[in-house]
């Protein structure tokens, strides 16, 4: 298993991986770090508005904020990304406002952003279905002659699915700029990764004949060097790459499960001693980069955002009645526009609710 | 104007869509060297090459999938699945990921998808070669259902259907396949009828006789049959399924009082149920009998040596027609 930052936050030297970091100063060492810091705030502060009855659900992801900050920062604006429910850090990290990250866990939409504007698709719920959107996708990128490349999230339950196989042989046929990034974070709800799989994940990638690393997802080092390798080898017509980053999810899968119901606490304590944010912290302290400025800043950004969230979470508007018929169809329908039509009448039945509070007022 | 089969007709229009917008990409099993197992696309990777005419893994839910990350990327892809029966892998990537897309992304990611599908029974074939799911996809809000039933309207239809930014799936009459008729190949897609319009095939005054697909041809000889015994017959063909065409329904029932609908996929839950529904309360004062459906049973698609009595013929039509006009049928005598 790839690894660069021990636990213990000591910088291991791999001259394999290093020379894909040896770019990274102790700027952006301390900028990725505030990174999983805000969004570890972020995933707090969702569960606590879900908790307060402001979100209907929130998928956190806790545990595993080096994973999708490392390799999402090792991308290109144009490089596009096909994500699963949880990469709400990469949807920050890409510059999603995060009031539309809550969007969809609010209710108040399927998809909270523009695609096209991020380069980063829609949160996808069918689990390892986006393996085979980003497939044709990174075909797309093929076909246009672009050295641009395509990067898929899912977990260790999606590696069970037929679409990821499927997504497998496409990618491996065609040779097409993919990055299959599979966070092996050890739970598919209550069923742990045993019962998705007799060998390790990165031998699935290995048997379609795609080249396949493993590595310490918790180690936002590892994952941006190995994300920039099969970046690298995508952009040279090197075809797809298959990555699994070893993680964990520390919370529930959504704030609907308890896992203290099929999980044992010492896992999680095992887990805790192999935090992501914790061995950056005691890198940056071993460079004596974590000083009281730094500190004050990152909560200070972290507050910020924090803010922004909660405020953005409660005085977001309802969706009006007849959006529930919008964007169906990009073009007339008419079985839609008829009952689009017959309950507009429906709702006029009632007449104008301003009309009549103001009537009743004057009263 | 030319002679050419229902085959060769969509190879045309296929081929026409390829030319004129380079976006267009179609993909599918055994499309390429092999022109598909019916030769509907015949040629077509020869003249425009492996990126533009793939030939795909043998994997359903992967060929419309992979169509969906292209859709993203802006190209058109038009997709072949080699049989009905064989549909079913990629029905979740259909009707959960094609049909969804652009409302789950507020309209900014289209779909201008085309899912080609032979369908239908009578060839003779083994099991899974002869279904008629198109009710499934019907009852999907964001598809775009769609049966040509002539070589003019196959020639047309799939450029249609491959201009349309919202997804279609388009359903090809397999037993029609070889069927020849009159095409004009120049005729402009934009100024030939819509394919969400229905189409009155025969003028008829006493009963609607709706079909789609590969029925309107056993539909228009019923009328014909019907002519010799003095029962006026209009025959609509459908076109859409996706939304239904109700207007030339309704006018049409609102003229003869009487509507039979036939189809060959099982008649529980089936189109037949919906064009009734749906008409009865458009039009019921207009109705002078109760709308009768003629359709497969609801059973599997049968092996071939009974499949005739499954499929919707000339005299069970006849006998559906003898139905709704009030006269001595197989089912006379019985009540409910």
């Amino acid at each position: 298993m790839v690894q660069l930052i021990t636990p213990a936050g000591e910088r291991v030297s791999h001259p394999e991986y290093d020379p894909w970091v040896k770019d990274v100063s102790d700027e952006q060492l301390c900028s990725l770090y505030e990174d999983l810091v805000v969004i570890r705030r972020i995933d707090k502060e969702a569960t606590a508005l879900q908790r307060q009855g402001e979100l209907g659900l929130w998928p956190p992801l806790l545990g595993q904020e080096a994973s999708q900050v490392g390799s999402v920062r090792a991308l290109r604006d144009d490089d596009f990304i096909f994500p699963s429910y949880r990469e709400n850090g990469v949807a920050y990290c890409r510059g999603v406002d995060v009031k539309d990250i809550l969007r969809v866990w609010r209710g108040a939409a399927s998809g909270g952003w523009d695609p096209y504007k991020f380069n980063l698709a829609i949160p996808q719920i069918v689990i390892g279905a986006q393996t085979l959107h980003a497939t044709g996708y990174a075909m797309g990128i093929q076909n246009d002659g672009a050295d641009s490349a395509a990067i898929v999230y899912f977990g260790d339950g999606a590696t069970s699915e037929g679409d990821v196989s499927e997504a497998m042989v496409f990618a491996a046929s065609y040779q097409v700029p993919l990055v299959f990034f599979c966070q092996n974070n050890h739970w598919a709800i209550s069923e742990p990764v045993r019962v998705q799989s007799h060998t390790q994940l990165v031998e699935r990638g290995t048997g379609f004949g795609i080249p396949s690393m493993r590595i310490d997802g918790n180690d936002v080092l590892a994952v941006m060097a190995a994300t920039r390798v099969a970046l690298d080898r995508a952009r040279r017509g090197g075809g797809p790459t298959f990555i699994e980053a070893v993680t964990y999810r520390m919370g529930p899968h959504t704030t609907a499960d308890d896992p203290t119901r099929y999980r044992d606490p010492n896992e999680l304590e095992d887990w805790a001693a192999k935090d992501p944010i914790g061995r950056v912290h005691a890198l940056l302290d071993r460079k004596g980069l974590f000083t009281e400025e730094f500190e004050t800043s990152v909560r200070t950004k972290a507050d910020a955002v924090a803010r922004d969230l909660r405020a953005g979470c409660v005085g977001m508007p309802d969706p009006e009645p007849l959006d529930v018929f919008k964007h169906v169809y990009s073009t007339p329908n008419s079985w839609l526009d008829r009952q689009q039509d017959h309950y507009s009448r429906y709702l006029a039945s009632f007449g104008d609710p301003e009309a009549a509070e103001q009537e009743e007022g004057a009263r | 104007m030319m002679q050419m089969t229902f085959a060769r007709a969509l190879n045309s229009g296929l081929r026409r869509s390829l030319d004129n917008d380079p976006k267009v990409i179609l993909m599918g099993e055994d499309i390429g060297t092999l022109g598909g197992v019916f030769r509907v696309t015949d040629g077509l990777q020869k003249d425009f090459g492996k990126h533009r005419v793939v030939d795909t893994p043998l994997a359903e839910s992967g060929i419309v999938g992979t169509a969906v990350g292209l859709a993203y990327r802006g190209y058109r892809p038009v997709v072949e699945i080699q049989f009905d029966g064989f549909v079913y892998p990629a029905f979740d990537q259909i009707v959960s990921q094609v049909a969804k897309m652009h409302y789950r992304s507020r309209g900014t990611v289209k779909m201008p998808i085309t899912i080609r599908i032979p369908f239908g029974g009578g060839i003779g074939s083994p099991e899974h070669h002869s279904e008629s799911p198109e009710a499934y996809f019907a009852h999907t809000a964001g598809l775009r259902v769609v049966t040509p039933a002539s070589p003019q309207d196959a020639h047309t239809m799939i450029q249609q259907a491959i201009a349309c930014d919202d997804p279609v799936v388009f359903f090809e009459p397999k037993r029609r396949y070889h069927d020849k008729g009159e095409v004009d190949e120049t005729l402009d897609p934009n100024s030939a009828p819509p394919m969400g319009q229905a189409r009155v095939v025969t003028d008829g005054s006493d009963v609607t006789l709706v079909a789609y697909g590969p029925l309107v041809k056993t539909a228009r000889d019923a009328a014909t049959a019907a002519a010799d015994e003095g029962v006026s017959v209009e025959v609509i063909d459908l076109r859409s399924l996706a939304p239904v065409d109700f207007a030339t329904v309704e006018a049409s029932v609102r003229k003869t009082g009487r509507l039979v609908v036939t189809h060959e996929a099982g008649q529980s839950g089936g189109l037949g149920a919906e064009v009734a529904a749906s008409i009865t309360e458009r039009c019921f004062y207009h109705l002078e009998a109760a709308p009768v459906r003629i359709t497969g049973f609801d059973v599997p698609y049968p092996y071939s040596k009974v499949e005739m009595h499954h499929l919707p013929n000339l005299d069970r039509i006849l006998d559906g027609v003898d139905r709704a006009l009030g006269r001595p049928n197989s089912l006379s005598g019985l009540e409910g």
